[in-house]
């Protein structure tokens, strides 16, 4: 695969690496989730990972948020050692999470409600986040008067508003029909182009991942580990119309489903 | 509508009639204002709400307060949980003399009578649906940063009202039962010093509107708490999504 290129040690300057995962491992009683795992996520870009399911890739994401503790290993965010959940990273969740008895602005704002800010602050920030989803109009309905792909986008406005350089996405498109999906995925990357954000998101789509990613990590399962990084190079740049007919595109498509493969049952 | 059904097929049951001892729907309306008018049903009650209204209000909050210990805690849970499912099950009536023998013939007695009643189905309640919080609610509560009291307060609980609302409304009608159970089985006072005196002197209609009485009482009380419910968690009664 001349196009694509593949290394192990995909960046070199620390300066730019956003979080950093050091040879974590992660046992679930008997079972190996996780074993020796080190990656680097690039500040300001979008790394997916991908790979089959039970690969712990919502584990890994679940590790770098600090919902869930590793046997062993370290992750840094900003060249910090986390050891906890913090307001450097934001989680995007694959149910939405949203909270039933309250409503979208409320829903929005909770971060910041739990940072102890203002309530009128909170919720003039929250109310152009709800904007910047496209949810004006919305702010006082209740989450089971959206739509799937409605309420997603209250959950990924909760994330942005709290402004975390770092934000997890934990499979957010999966639990959306495939048009709302594709203008999702959009918007993803224009979100990725404006925010100067790190995204860190956990797909089982390649086609997903190809389509949004600076960077894709493979993981092979039981125990995880990272089998390649590809960093998709030339049609990055392009417009969001021309990517899917990439040759490029097509070919690490190929490429990954040729490795992933054997992995499935 | 339904409660003019049931009160018309009251009336006719009463016209028949199916017994002696069973007067129409406007007799118990006569005497019913008969009551009211010269206040004793007032006294009855000032009466019969001391257990009743203490016994709720420590089943409530301490029922609640035990259920979501018991519901955070697999600790608490196994010290705990047997106790209210024994006593859930337990047949009250025969233990009422165990309580008479140990408490007395007063408000003791009677307070407890309503908690047995009342607190089992509430502690339960409570429990179970907080152990079943969405696992995700309670993790993004933490991922943004909430601390344990503020996950409790501000995801677990809403997330378990409805449930726990539905146990305070098994568990008041539950301590109506105990109220008026421990006014007829341990020393008639209040509504059931009515109900017992009435239907001794054969005052059926005296009898029937006191029980009628009771019943609309227990049915505004649940409204209130409905209507409580529905104002302080106003998406909830909605259900949950899960798609």
């Amino acid at each position: 695969m001349a196009i694509s290129q593949t290394s192990a040690q995909p960046l070199a300057s620390t300066a730019d690496i956003a979080v950093s995962v050091r040879n974590i491992s992660k046992k679930y009683n008997q079972t190996e989730a996780l074993r020796d795992l080190s990656l680097d996520f690039p500040k300001g870009e979008l790394t997916s990972l991908l790979g089959p399911s039970g690969c712990g890739k919502t584990t890994l994401l679940k590790i770098i948020a600090g919902l869930l503790d590793a046997n062993s290993g370290t992750v840094q965010v900003g060249g910090q050692t986390i050891s906890g959940p913090g307001p450097d990273r934001a989680f995007v969740f694959q149910d939405f999470a949203l909270m039933p008895w309250a409503n979208v602005i409320r829903n929005v704002a909770f971060g910041l409600e739990l940072r102890g800010i203002a309530k009128s602050e909170r919720e003039a920030i929250a109310e152009k986040y709800i904007a910047s989803v496209g949810l004006t109009g919305f702010e006082k309905s209740f989450p089971h008067e959206l739509s799937g792909g409605m309420r997603q986008r209250v959950g990924l406005a909760r994330a942005l508003s709290v402004d975390a350089q770092v934000l997890l996405l934990d499979e957010p498109f999966s639990a959306v029909d495939e048009q709302t999906r594709r203008k999702f995925q959009e918007d993803l990357l224009s979100l990725v182009q404006n925010e100067n954000k790190t995204f860190i998101f956990v797909t089982h789509s390649i086609e997903e991942a190809v389509y949004v990613s600076d960077q894709i990590a493979i993981l092979l399962p039981r125990p995880s580990r990272v089998s390649e990084i590809i960093r998709p190079s030339s049609f990055r740049g392009k417009s969001v119309d021309n990517i899917r007919r990439d040759p490029e595109y097509l070919d690490i498509v190929d490429q990954i489903w040729a490795s992933l493969r054997s992995y499935v049952e | 509508m339904s409660a003019v059904i049931v009160f018309s097929a009251w009336e006719i049951a009463g016209r028949v009639p199916i017994s002696y001892s069973f007067p129409t729907f406007l007799e118990s309306m006569a005497a019913l204002a008969v009551i009211t008018l010269d206040g004793s049903i007032f006294i009855a009650y000032a009466e019969t709400l001391k257990p009743l209204v203490t016994g709720i209000a420590i089943s409530g909050l301490l029922g609640i307060g035990i259920g979501l210990w018991v519901g955070l805690s697999e600790k608490f849970e196994w010290l705990f949980a047997p106790i209210f499912i024994v006593m859930q099950a337990a047949p009250l009536a025969a233990l009422i003399p165990l309580l008479v023998m140990i408490y007395g013939i007063g408000l003791t007695s009677k307070v407890f009578v309503v908690c047995i009643m009342a607190m089992p189905v509430i502690v339960l309640n409570t429990a179970s649906a907080v152990r079943n919080t969405p696992v995700s609610l309670k993790e993004m509560a933490r991922s943004f940063l909430a601390k344990d009291h503020e996950v409790l307060l501000k995801v677990i609980i809403p997330a378990a009202s409805p449930i726990i609302f539905s146990g305070l409304r098994l568990g008041v009608s539950a301590g109506f039962i105990g109220a008026i159970l421990s006014e007829l089985k341990i020393t008639p006072t209040g509504v059931g010093d009515i109900i017992t005196f009435s239907r001794s002197i054969a005052d059926y209609p005296t009898m029937y509107a006191a029980i009628f009485s009771i019943i609309l009482l227990a049915v505004l009380f649940l409204n209130l708490l409905e209507k409580l419910e529905n104002y302080l968690f106003e998406g909830n009664n909605r259900g949950y999504i899960s798609d």
